[in-house]
């Protein structure tokens, strides 16, 4: 594979987290538990389709063929979609929302972080400008877990499931394959060594906090960022997707 | 989830340094700390504030509406605004 496509690749897999997960988040909006944490949600879910459309638009800029940003976002289909299989699940309840939400902010805070040194000046610009964002939904949704967790004997049994059933999900966050080694290798990603370290030990910090217990020796799941996703990512992608390919080229 | 039991909270955001905090309205939170976050969420998502002051609803003692005469010895008495005196070119505006 030609270094730019590598790059490309590369720039893509952050872009669809984001935009997948933005989009699952942005289901809560009008439909949130209460009018604050409603407002909360669609605040998160508009900052993280702010960043995937800036990791999009750099894609199109290093392909140079007169793509566009809305050409990965509306055009490409799910295998050709890398995000990880966590941000594509259903949004579940609202614990399980933020169960999700704080696995990912984790890893997206400590991704981020070193993501800023990177040696790609456009690819470590976009990071310094969304770490200040990520910082915030990780401290937001934090603080709902260690509520939840440590609240009532229902919304702490809410919140212990979700656990139990995302935490399969998270070595995908953490593992680094040929691709992302040769990125870093480069001077322009993230040490993956670094980032599971920094992962395990805040969320053992919080989920503690929230007097949850991290499921042990638990089979991890992998393939969304190699294009294999779950059933879901295709109505996702029906929902995002309809307009533009039934009416191509629209505008408005 | 509902937030029927939470308490009332009033919301001061002040916009930029110098100027007072302003009350900007109320919501509901479980405890302080929710308030400010759910505040920095509802009431300053289009950059409105650098500070935020949140108060529990219960703690504000309020003036009876119904008691006209409060603020009626005030009124007719244009003579409390300092508006007799002739400013001095030199101050410029004030």
């Amino acid at each position: 594979m030609e270094d730019n496509t590598k790059i490309i690749d590369f720039i893509l897999r952050l872009a669809d987290n984001s935009l997948i997960l933005g989009h699952r988040i942005s289901e809560w909006c009008g439909h949130g538990p209460n009018l604050e944490t409603d407002i909360a949600l669609t605040n998160i879910a508009l900052d993280l389709i702010g960043h995937a459309r800036n990791y999009y638009e750099l894609a199109a800029e290093c392909k140079g063929d007169g793509s566009t940003e809305d050409d990965f976002a509306y055009l490409r289909d799910a295998r050709s979609f890398k995000n990880v299989l966590l941000v594509e699940l259903p949004k579940g309840d609202f614990g399980f929302t933020i169960v999700r939400q704080f696995l990912f902010d984790v890893y997206n805070f400590e991704y981020t972080s070193q993501l800023c040194q990177s040696k790609d000046t456009r690819i470590a610009g976009i990071a310094q400008k969304a770490l200040k964002e990520i910082a915030y939904h990780l401290r937001w949704s934090s603080e709902w877990l260690i509520r939840l967790g440590d609240g009532t004997k229902k919304s702490h049994d809410k919140v212990q499931d979700a656990l139990n059933d995302l935490w399969m999900y998270t070595d995908e966050l953490l593992l680094a394959d040929e691709l992302d080694q040769f990125i870093f290798d480069n001077g322009m990603g993230v040490d993956h060594k670094l980032l599971k370290n920094a992962f395990v030990t805040r969320t053992k910090e919080v989920i503690e906090k929230a007097r949850l217990q991290i499921p042990s020796d638990q089979w991890m799941q992998y393939g969304g960022r190699n294009g294999n996703h779950t059933e879901y990512l295709g109505f996702i992608l029906a929902d995002l997707q309809w307009m533009q390919r039934a009416y191509p080229g629209l505008e408005w | 989830m509902s937030n029927a039991n939470w308490p009332l909270w009033e919301i001061f955001i002040r916009s930029k340094a110098g100027l007072h905090h302003k009350h900007a309205g109320s919501l509901r939170a479980a405890d302080e700390k929710m308030a400010i976050d759910n505040a920095r969420d509802v009431y300053t998502r289009r950059n409105e504030g650098i500070s935020i002051w949140v108060v529990q609803s219960k703690h504000v003692t309020a003036s009876d509406p119904e008691e006209g005469d409060m603020f009626e010895s005030a009124k007719g008495k244009i003579y409390r605004h300092p508006t007799f005196y002739d400013i001095p070119d030199e101050i410029g505006h004030m």
